[in-house]
């Protein structure tokens, strides 16, 4: 009788407490986290004279009048998005093809392949680009653009194929029975009944890869020789003062990303639905 | 005879009608998997295995840049390279404990929040949780150089305030650099915590309900334990990143003080062109990190943490 009367309040009182203590938490960590993307994106929009972008000197929309004005940073960029877009091609192709046999079929070594994309997504992103460098120096390879490419596809075609793999264990197999009973062959089985079944997971493997390869930092650097990407330029630049163009471009690359992401949310949830 | 002799070749049409029918004969099927395989495993054997080979091969050559490397299987290049750098191997793993534990510590309550409480706003929750990854990782690294610098919004305020020293500063302090990770790679935390919590079934806190079960002893006895799965790929995707990288190091940390292992074979490898060193640098590195990440594997199996990579 006591230990009841005692009990409940006591519950209750608890109760409360979590219920502001724990959304306070979250929020307090989201706001953490989206501190230096608000930040970025208010100075970008900073009527700054000097090089260094850190006082607040007002509003202006000049950076993004003059967003190509520095040609290296210019380059830079569009050398990031055109790795950035073969890339997703490619290691789109290469995962789906691998998340595809790993998620439909049982054959001998599939435990070994699983293993190798686990060690490649595992592995510290200094030995993959110290690895990769070790190889090409020893065959003296030139660095440039081609090797970054060779080693983006590398990194986000593990990717890929864990997402695609993800997306065929969820799918119905008798579907593909049904299209071959009716005389469907393997090629058109694949593209008529399997490829759109997993589309889904194939699109947000393919955004996956394009985000990593956009964004890496460490393995592109170990890879570079001479051709410089966006993070590269910025992480060159922030010794002597980031110029608010780069706040720019992070801010587009920033809302592009965001709109591809919510896009294929809503289109992944329709398709569900 | 000749009448029945167009009989026996009849049923070959037959065969071959069905044979067309039938996609491929079945040894070929059983070849299909192989054929989906090959493409991208070639390509992470040629780019990933090999380089890794290459590298180990090249951790016990000597030379120097100018007359080029041998290979003389020089072990000894590990017990140097271990000893003049064991300072910032041990520092990367301090620092990629200190991060990994503050991202736990940050980042299981938040996951808890949203797995639990989130309702209907679960994926938009966990949308904002991603948020920092649209940004580059330089740029937000570079940003928190930014807000953090001496003559930056928070430091010259405090000083203004009187809070701390004029000489106080942030920046090029371990708590910079530990702080710079701890940001960069909670996402990775979270995740796979959330995963692990979402799976829960709610039945069995109801049935810790029923039998009298506080709601701190339901958790204790019955979320917690569940999501130690999630718990485990957290670590493992933070730990191995932040002990490995060099970015927030560089952007955030000093010029000595606070240099992590990935600076030194970052510097091996460009500045000081000793290539030897700086494969043996790597080699220590990955066989600690891996070997953690292999026994990780063989315990609690590679499926958490591949889910959680993706999402």
């Amino acid at each position: 009788m006591t230990a009841t009367s005692t009990g409940v309040p006591v519950r209750r009182a608890r109760r409360r407490y979590g219920r502001w203590v724990l959304p306070l938490w979250g929020w307090a960590v989201i706001a953490w986290l989206s501190l230096p993307i608000i930040v970025m994106i208010v100075f970008g929009f900073n009527d700054t004279t000097g090089k260094f972008n850190i006082r607040w000197q007002g509003f202006t929309l000049h950076w993004y009048r003059d967003l190509f004005d520095i040609s290296d940073l210019t380059t830079a960029l569009v050398n990031s998005i055109e790795i950035a877009a073969i890339t997703t091609v490619a290691a789109t192709i290469l995962g789906t093809f691998l998340g595809v046999a790993l998620g439909r079929y049982r054959f001998r070594g599939s435990g070994s392949v699983t293993l190798l994309l686990f060690a490649n997504i595992a592995a510290p992103e200094v030995v993959l680009g110290a690895a990769l460098l070790s190889m090409f120096l020893t065959l003296g390879v030139p660095r440039g653009f081609w090797t970054i490419t060779i080693a983006h596809i590398m990194f986000s075609l593990s990717y890929v194929a864990v997402t695609v793999r993800a997306r065929m264990a969820g799918m119905d197999q008798s579907l593909e029975e049904a299209g071959r009973d009716l005389g469907a062959g393997p090629v058109a089985t694949f593209f008529r009944i399997t490829l759109p079944g997993i589309l889904p997971g194939v699109l947000s493997g393919a955004l996956l890869a394009f985000a990593l390869s956009i964004d890496d930092y460490i393995i592109t650097s170990f890879n570079a020789g001479n051709t410089i990407t966006f993070p590269l330029w910025v992480y060159g630049a922030s010794r002597v003062g980031v110029p608010p163009q780069v706040n720019v471009m992070g801010t587009i690359i920033f809302l592009f990303g965001v709109l591809a992401a919510m896009t294929g949310a809503i289109t992944s949830r329709r398709r569900r639905a | 005879m000749t009448t029945l002799a167009p009989e026996p070749p009849a049923p070959a049409p037959l065969a071959v009608q069905q044979a067309a029918r039938r996609p491929r004969p079945a040894w070929l099927g059983k070849l299909t998997p192989y054929w989906l395989v090959l493409p991208g495993w070639l390509w992470l054997a040629i780019f990933f295995v090999i380089p890794v080979v290459v590298m180990l091969s090249v951790s016990t050559m000597t030379g120097d840049i100018a007359s080029g490397f041998k290979q003389t299987f020089r072990f000894s290049n590990y017990s140097d390279a271990w000893s003049a750098y064991h300072v910032q191997f041990v520092r990367s793993l301090v620092y990629g404990g200190i991060a990994t534990g503050l991202c736990l510590l940050l980042g299981y309550p938040v996951a808890f929040w949203i797995a639990f409480r989130g309702g209907a706003h679960k994926s938009s929750l966990l949308f904002l949780i991603l948020l920092p990854f649209f940004v580059s990782f330089v740029i937000r690294t570079q940003s928190w150089n930014f807000i953090l610098s001496d003559n930056g919004m928070v430091v010259s305020r405090l000083r203004d305030w009187g809070w701390v020293g004029q000489n106080f500063h942030i920046l090029q302090t371990p708590a910079a650099v530990i702080g710079g990770l701890t940001y960069n790679f909670i996402p990775f935390m979270i995740l796979p915590i959330y995963v692990a919590l979402e799976r829960i079934d709610l039945s069995l806190l109801e049935a810790a309900a029923d039998l009298y079960a506080s709601r701190t002893l339901a958790f204790l006895r019955i979320v917690f334990p569940l999501s130690i799965p999630g718990v485990f790929a957290g670590v493992l995707l933070t730990f191995v990143p932040v002990s490995s990288d060099y970015v927030n190091a560089s952007i955030l940390g000093g010029s000595t003080g606070t240099t992590m292992i990935g600076n030194i074979i970052q510097t091996q490898y460009f500045t000081n062109l000793n290539y030897p060193a700086a494969a043996a640098l790597s080699f220590i590195l990955m066989a600690i990190l891996l070997v953690g990440v292999f026994i990780y594997a063989r315990l609690l199996g590679t499926d958490e943490v591949l889910e959680a990579a993706t999402r």
